[in-house]
């Protein structure tokens, strides 16, 4: 047994992550110490510092290439590049749940959430100004679970993150002050297969700890490397955990609860799940297979080359029948989950790591920001029952309220991957990296896939321009400042990056770095 | 004066205009569409003033201007023009102040229970922007610029379709864009795949149309390549099999989307054969000239079956510019500067012709408010003004000698008859059915008794001359004298073919419209 004494840890290196979880800390103290008129205020404020800080840090400390705690944790260009995109998505995440100015009751979340659906006191609390402001912390763990997530070099640190993204989550996946039951029910079934998905990603684990006698990811691969890997102990193993990272990044066939959980969340929280939680689970599903199994690349091969090609296809295909809108966009999101996974795929071997990497993280950081538009959209369009998510309110939704619709109308084109969009500047730039790596067969698959997801996309634009309003439509709310600087910050990027995206598609490009 | 950067100004100019007319207020109807029309001539005639300025003798690409753009991709800025775009461009500018005139009152009457949900500005706003679109298409020379707008001039024409179009508009705009969309993404694999190819071969990835014209690419390969582009611009042209969205498309649009629909966004597709696929490919395009001439010709004697079938005025309009398309692609396709020219001088001459075409159909279903050829009836006794120009843009649609479309189907029957005379001879059966079906609507729609909704017609009044005559007159200019054009495409057509290794590519043709 090799001696105990504490590993070196740089903390300026993990500054990001630890602003934000330091964050989180406080924010359950003020909970339990500050008085509820001033809760929701400071709340609200410390939960933003927090993921700006992070951000602030993540710039900071840019340039790093090291590993730190005795090899856990990563601070390169990759995870710091990660570690941005998911801090500046969920400060935007947290400026969704921030908003007061839609529901009439001033919050998106629930008085008490403890009060059983229906009774009378949830009755009497139904339109209390007040809500949980517990739903800030939370959210701020989770965040801060994300970020470390996307930067353990360690099995077990990531098996330890992913249960820190993955708990706050459940929970504020169930307190959505309108349509309770649904969102309830929807806590429930993240948690079910939640739970499930963090078992096989921890028989997966011990698996490998079996076959190489470490969780390192370094000293995986080079295990690997030594006794081959066709080990049944290796391949099981493997497939586990790649089963775990797919069921938290919400790839098909391990999607069936993203359309539930979806619609049933509160919207704010759809928006922190579709964009920050994709995003770490891509990370940590990169690091895995470059750092961890970089030299067994043709046994996991094989297997995301498929998945990709199901997940375009599933997302692409169900979401045409969709008829809610929030279900839809989960469907466009699990067809996005099969076109990283086409950036995946690109990166050819660990030692040449080229354009596959900065593509993909060019593409999470594109869909990231479209997508949170979208949700903020989404939270805009309501009637008497709080947001009003099937397609058909939504007709004639231009000539009620034009500007709506046409940011509306600004991702759904970014999504579908039309030029001059960021969504077609992602596209692109994960397709040539497949092409050149001779994936085309999966990019030509892609495309049609972007073709017929194009359709469910278009059907929207057609409901909102072309067809006359309904009668009994929705309104659509004015949003406060908090979902204006949301829609204002995804809006531009969303052109920008079409536009002139050269300055990120740079900074993506050094960041390809991952150590380990 | 050639140094100003004519292409950048046309694009810009209307692309500006387009977005600051959503700063005028909604109802100011008429300045709006004074706006409109006063860029509108402002891009005529600075097109018109580049065309002078355009040396057909010169460098194959003039007007060249080429900005950085996203280096990451080697992606370029670059515009310029050989005398194929260049006509084109005039083709649009000269067209678009047409459709203005046309759609006067376009959008005039939202919400007042017609249906339609556009206004009078975002029509005028989406077809600057469309114009803007349009120009930078033929203008591009760098692919990857060229596939952007390819793409996003679908939006503009989708919107106009979908809100301004008759009743079952939101299917035909979807299916509008679906289609062209699918095409586009398959055109997509080949371009990343060019570009992949080229860094290969020249060790740096470019998009840039000199550079790629210029390396030699593996026979096998070339075939996978030209067919992503090929696949594009079939569904865009449209060939058949590929043309089931146009009817819909153009029956669906209201007019003066119509006329640009068919007159110069389909023309992208034609136009493509002859920028990339014949120059890029051209070990490919010799390999599958026999099948696509076989879809060509399909599809000039199918299209001309159908229209003679339709009993919809705008459906039998759309289904002869499938003929009409099929021309095109055995000009493009004879491999034959003669053809190739007459292939080109096709495409500016079915935009006026088709369009003044669509224009008066316009006219009638605006008087009538009918599609169907069987609610009219006698209208030449009526409208006397609105018969003759009907009857001269039908004589110019089936090819009366001494009007413009004749010079260019000859051009394309004559450069065909050399290498394919079957395919030639079977297309002149196209032209026969093109008389029938042209005479006969117009038999049925001008002769006879006069209908009883017909009595009450008006005759053509100042708005509608003014914007008729101007096609109607270059029908006939055209058809006696179409030497300006020819001079102007003659040389990128044998360029065209140069690069292609047609045999006889230098062989002088053109004279067709002396004799």
């Amino acid at each position: 047994m090799p001696d105990l004494s504490a590993p070196s840890i740089s903390y300026v290196g993990l500054a990001p992550v630890l602003i934000v979880l330091a964050a989180a800390c406080l924010g359950v103290l003020i909970e339990a110490f500050a008085p509820r008129h001033l809760r929701w205020n400071v709340q609200v404020a410390l939960a933003l510092l927090g993921t700006v800080g992070a951000l602030v840090a993540v710039v900071l400390v840019a340039g790093r290439n090291e590993l730190t705690a005795a090899r856990a944790v990563a601070v390169d260009g990759t995870a710091l590049f990660l570690e941005g995109t998911i801090a500046a998505l969920g400060a935007l995440s947290i400026l969704m749940f921030a908003e007061r100015a839609l529901d009439p009751a001033k919050s998106a979340f629930v008085a008490s959430a403890a009060l059983p659906v229906g009774s009378s006191a949830d009755r009497k609390l139904a339109a209390a100004p007040y809500s949980q402001t517990e739903v800030f912390p939370l959210a701020s763990f989770a965040i801060g679970g994300m970020m470390l997530f996307a930067a353990s070099n360690n099995l077990l640190v990531m098996f330890v993150a992913l249960e820190v993204l993955s708990l706050p989550l459940y929970l504020i996946c169930g307190m959505a002050r309108r349509r309770r039951l649904l969102s309830q029910e929807s806590a429930v079934k993240y948690f079910l297969l939640g739970s499930f998905a963090s078992a096989f990603f921890l028989y997966g684990l011990a698996l490998i700890y079996g076959f190489s006698g470490s969780v390192d990811l370094g000293e995986i691969r080079e295990s690997a490397a030594r006794s081959g890997s066709s080990d049944a102990l290796f391949v099981t193993g493997l497939a586990l955990l790649i089963v775990g990272l797919l069921f938290k990044a919400g790839i098909a066939p391990f999607h069936a609860w993203t359309p539930d959980v979806y619609q049933g969340a509160p919207t704010p929280v759809t928006a922190l799940m579709a964009a920050c939680t994709k995003v770490a689970a891509f990370g940590a599903i990169l690091r895995l297979l470059y750092v961890g199994f970089g030299t067994s690349e043709w046994t996991w091969r094989p297997l995301i080359y498929s998945i990709a090609i199901v997940s375009m296809v599933v997302g692409a295909i169900l979401g045409i029948t969709q008829t809610d809108v929030k279900r839809m966009l989960a469907y466009s999101s699990i067809a996005h989950a099969g076109f990283l996974l086409v950036g995946v795929i690109a990166l050819g071997d660990a030692a040449t790591a080229g354009r596959g990497l900065s593509s993909t993280l060019f593409y999470l950081l594109t869909y990231g920001l479209t997508t949170v538009g979208g949700f903020a959209v989404v939270t805009l369009v309501r009637d008497g029952d709080g947001e009003a998510t099937h397609l058909s309110k939504w007709a004639g939704l231009a000539s009620r309220s034009p500007l709506t619709a046409a940011v509306m109308t600004l991702f759904l084109l970014g999504l579908a991957g039309l030029p001059l969009t960021s969504g077609f500047t992602g596209k692109f730039a994960v397709f040539r990296a497949a092409i050149d790596d001779g994936a085309w067969p999966l990019v030509v698959i892609a495309l049609l896939a972007s073709a017929i997801a194009a359709f469910f996309y278009l059907r929207l634009v057609v409901l909102m321009y072309f067809s006359p309003p309904a009668e009994d439509g929705p309104t659509v709310g004015v949003p406060g400042l908090p979902t204006t600087i949301v829609l204002a910050v995804t809006a531009a990027a969303t052109l920008i990056l079409g536009l002139a995206p050269n300055a990120v598609l740079d900074l993506a490009e050094q960041a390809a770095v991952l150590v380990g | 004066m050639s140094d100003l950067p004519f292409l950048l100004i046309l694009m810009v100019l209307p692309l500006v205009a387009g977005f600051g007319l959503l700063a005028v207020p909604e109802d100011r109807h008429d300045l709006i569409r004074r706006i409109t029309l006063g860029v509108s001539l402002v891009v005529l005639v600075l097109a018109v003033f580049m065309t002078v300025a355009f040396e057909p003798s010169g460098p194959r690409f003039q007007f060249v201007q080429s900005y950085s753009w996203i280096p990451d991709f080697g992606v370029r800025f670059a515009l310029g023009v050989d005398g194929i775009a260049l006509v084109m461009i005039l083709l649009i500018g000269l067209l678009v102040p047409v459709v203005i005139g046309a759609s006067w009152n376009e959008g005039a009457d939202a919400g007042r229970g017609t249906g339609k949900t556009g206004s009078m500005r975002t029509f005028f706003a989406w077809l600057l922007i469309l114009e803007a679109l349009l120009i930078g298409v033929f203008a591009a020379t760098d692919i990857f610029l060229f596939y952007v707008f390819f793409e996003a001039m679908l939006v503009p024409m989708y919107f106009l379709i979908g809100s301004f179009g008759g009743p079952r508009r939101q299917y035909a705009a979807v299916k509008f864009f679906l289609y062209s969309l699918v095409g586009g993404l398959v055109m997509l694999a080949s371009v990343i795949g060019l570009y992949v190819v080229s860094a290969n071969e020249i060790g740096q990835g470019t998009f840039a149309f000199d550079a790629l014209r210029q390396i030699s690419i593996d026979p096998d390969l070339q075939k996978l390549l030209f067919l992503g582009f090929f696949i594009a611009f079939a569904i865009k042209a449209p060939l058949v099999p590929f043309h089931t969205w146009l009817p819909d498309a153009g029956a669906e649009a209201p007019i003066g989307g119509a006329v640009l629909l068919v007159g110069v966004l389909d023309k992208v597709g034609t136009f493509g054969f002859l920028r990339y696929c014949l120059p890029l490919f051209p070990d490919a395009s010799r390999a599958f000239a026999p099948a696509i001439l076989v879809l060509a010709v399909l599809g000039i004697l199918y299209g001309a079956l159908l229209a003679m079938g339709q009993t919809d005025m705008k459906r039998l309009v759309a289904y002869t510019s499938i003929a009409h398309f099929g021309f095109i692609a055995l000009g493009v396709f004879a491999f034959t500067t003669q053809a190739g020219t007459g292939a080109v001088l096709y495409m500016v001459n079915h935009g006026i012709s088709t369009g003044a075409l669509f224009l008066i159909v316009g006219m009638l279903i605006s008087r009538g408010k009918s599609r169907t050829i069987g609610d009219y009836g006698g209208v030449s006794s009526v409208t006397p003004l609105l018969a003759g120009a009907f009857l001269l843009a039908g004589l110019s649609s089936l090819a009366l000698p001494g009007t413009n479309s004749f010079v260019s189907e000859f051009l394309v029957l004559l450069g065909s008859f050399g290498p394919y005379p079957v395919f030639s001879i079977l297309a002149t059966v196209g032209i026969i059915l093109a008389a029938l079906y042209i005479l006969l609507m117009y038999q049925r729609t001008m002769h006879g008794p006069i209908k009883p909704a017909v009595g009450g017609f008006k005759d053509l009044n100042k708005r509608e001359m003014a914007y008729l005559s101007p096609l109607l007159a270059l029908i006939i200019v055209l058809g006696v004298y179409p030497k300006p054009l020819l001079d102007i495409i003659t040389p990128a057509v044998n360029a065209t073919m140069a690069d292609v290794g047609a045999e006889g590519s230098t062989a002088q043709a053109g004279n067709g419209g002396d004799d």
